[in-house]
């Protein structure tokens, strides 16, 4: 390939990893952890799933480094279902990155979840032909990561915890520094750039769109339909749900119920009905009792 | 066509990007969402998204069967990638059937996972070179006369039209290029000046 045609075919690379992201929306994407799982995900109604050894909260419980799954495992899990399997890498470890790569991932995690591999760079996602999703706290972490190649983003709520705040609190950023920019005049677009550390085109892709170049989903603490019809309600265009799900007392029964609540979130009557009866939510932890705050790896 | 409402079944997926073209070009959008939206529609759109999904929550919503009904009495229906496996009467490796109102075998996945996912430009019957976005798509095993083939890939087929239902594995939506909307919309404006003459 001449060097054009490779820039021509990365471009078209990053729209179809784009698009990706776009069938997802209005969509919740379940972690799991064996293929068992992964099925009750896809038979409640989960537009994709997220392979993993050990879900956020039991991560956090264990402590230790966290890294990418076996890729066995994962194995089993693509298997085992046809929608999207995603899986997670550690932030900055592109090695990782490439062996997903290479067992033909649908989307890649870097994740604060896992245990950082670097605590300067992130990975240089554009040279990675599968698509990758990254947490963000606000426009310029977001911005950053889209420099880089990330072609979806989520907020970075405190995974493994059941508490909603955090996500609450990114997407609220977000949305306000979207905002902020949209009315800024062009003449003022540079500074922008400046005080958010990111580069001027994505400012001006902000300012002329009123919104991220790529999808942006919920993630971090979503245990119930209302946490989810509250973050969709708040601008998100999907869910993850990590934790919630297989370490509340029935799955599927809840799995079922969040998906419906994505769906129609703004039905206040359709959330009561399907919020009834879903037995004990995980138990949860409150911001302020946690030791290990995962949203500010990687900034 | 300005009078025209094109119900987007917004269950889960890419149905905004459908609205956006859609109004484009001088018609009005309702999200279907559950039974009670799909009053009155001049054409339905069914957009991409995760089949297993959308078939889940149609039926769960009520939705599956009045639609069914009124795709066989004639909406004229637009059908993207997830669509084109819900209209399908047969999917290849799924035993799920979901409005089966399509004469035609899919099979879904068909180019494999997400490194799958392609771009090219191909021709469209009626239309011309059109360029194609395909995401983790379906393709068309099997389509026998009545079906009109509208595009091909190889020996692969990746658009069919059968009476009102016009069915693609690619992404229209996802690009500039209205065309294939606007043939929908042709179908859709006939269809209207014909009830109102009933």
């Amino acid at each position: 390939m001449s060097q054009n045609e490779e820039t021509q075919d990365r471009e078209t690379r990053y729209e179809l990893n784009k698009g990706l992201a776009q069938m997802l929306k209005g969509g919740v994407i379940m972690d799991v952890t064996t293929p068992e799982q992964a099925k009750i995900a896809e038979d409640a109604g989960a537009c994709a799933v997220m392979a993993l050894e050990r879900i956020p909260a039991d991560i956090r419980a264990a402590g230790g480094v966290s890294r990418m799954s076996d890729p066995a495992m994962i194995r089993g899990i693509q298997e085992a279902v046809s929608i999207p399997v995603m899986a997670k890498c550690r932030i900055g470890h592109f090695a990782e990155a490439q062996i997903l790569q290479a067992i033909d991932i649908d989307y890649i995690d870097e994740s604060e979840v896992l245990s950082p591999a670097d605590d300067v760079y992130h990975i240089r996602k554009r040279d990675f032909r599968v698509p990758f999703v990254c947490g963000a706290r606000d426009l310029g972490e977001a911005l950053r990561r889209i420099a880089e190649g990330a072609a979806m983003i989520r907020t970075k709520g405190e995974p493994g915890t059941g508490d909603v705040i955090q996500a609450v609190r990114h997407m609220r950023k977000m949305n306000q520094q979207i905002a902020k920019v949209s009315s800024l005049r062009e003449d003022e677009l540079f500074e922008a750039a400046k005080e958010l550390r990111v580069p001027y085109d994505l400012v001006c892709f902000v300012h002329d769109h009123h919104k991220l170049p790529v999808v942006n989903f919920a993630a971090g603490g979503i245990a119930t339909p209302a946490d989810a019809s509250l973050m969709m309600q708040l601008g998100a265009e999907g869910v993850f749900v990590g934790s919630g799900i297989f370490k509340s007392g029935d799955p599927a029964k809840r799995a079922r119920a969040i998906v419906q609540a994505v769906t129609n979130y703004q039905d206040a009557d359709l959330l009561a009905s399907v919020s009834e009866n879903l037995g004990e939510a995980m138990v949860g932890i409150n911001e302020s009792e946690i030791q290990v705050i995962m949203e500010e790896r990687g900034q | 066509m300005n009078s025209l409402k094109i119900g987007v079944l917004a269950v889960q997926g890419a149905f905004i990007e459908h609205e956006q073209m859609i109004r484009r070009l001088g018609c009005s959008c309702v999200e279907l969402r559950k039974a009670s939206d799909l009053a009155a529609l001049d054409g339905l759109i069914l957009p991409g998204g995760e089949s297993t999904v959308q078939g889940k929550l149609l039926k769960e919503l009520g939705m599956l069967e009045p639609l069914k009904q009124q795709i066989q009495d004639g909406l004229p229906t637009l059908a993207t990638c997830a669509g084109l496996i819900l209209l399908a009467e047969k999917i290849e490796n799924d035993d799920a059937v979901y409005f089966g109102t399509l004469p035609v075998t899919v099979r879904r996945n068909a180019y494999g996972r997400q490194l799958g996912s392609h771009r090219i430009v191909s021709d469209f019957k009626g239309i011309g070179p059109v360029s194609m976005t395909f995401i983790r798509a379906p393709y068309i095993e099997k389509a026998d006369p009545p079906v009109d083939i509208l595009s091909r890939e190889g020996n692969f087929i990746t658009g069919v039209r059968y009476q009102n239902q016009i069915a693609i594995a690619f992404h229209p939506e996802l690009q500039e290029d209205p065309r294939i909307h606007a043939l929908f919309l042709s179908l859709a404006k006939e269809h209207a000046s014909h009830s109102a003459q009933e």
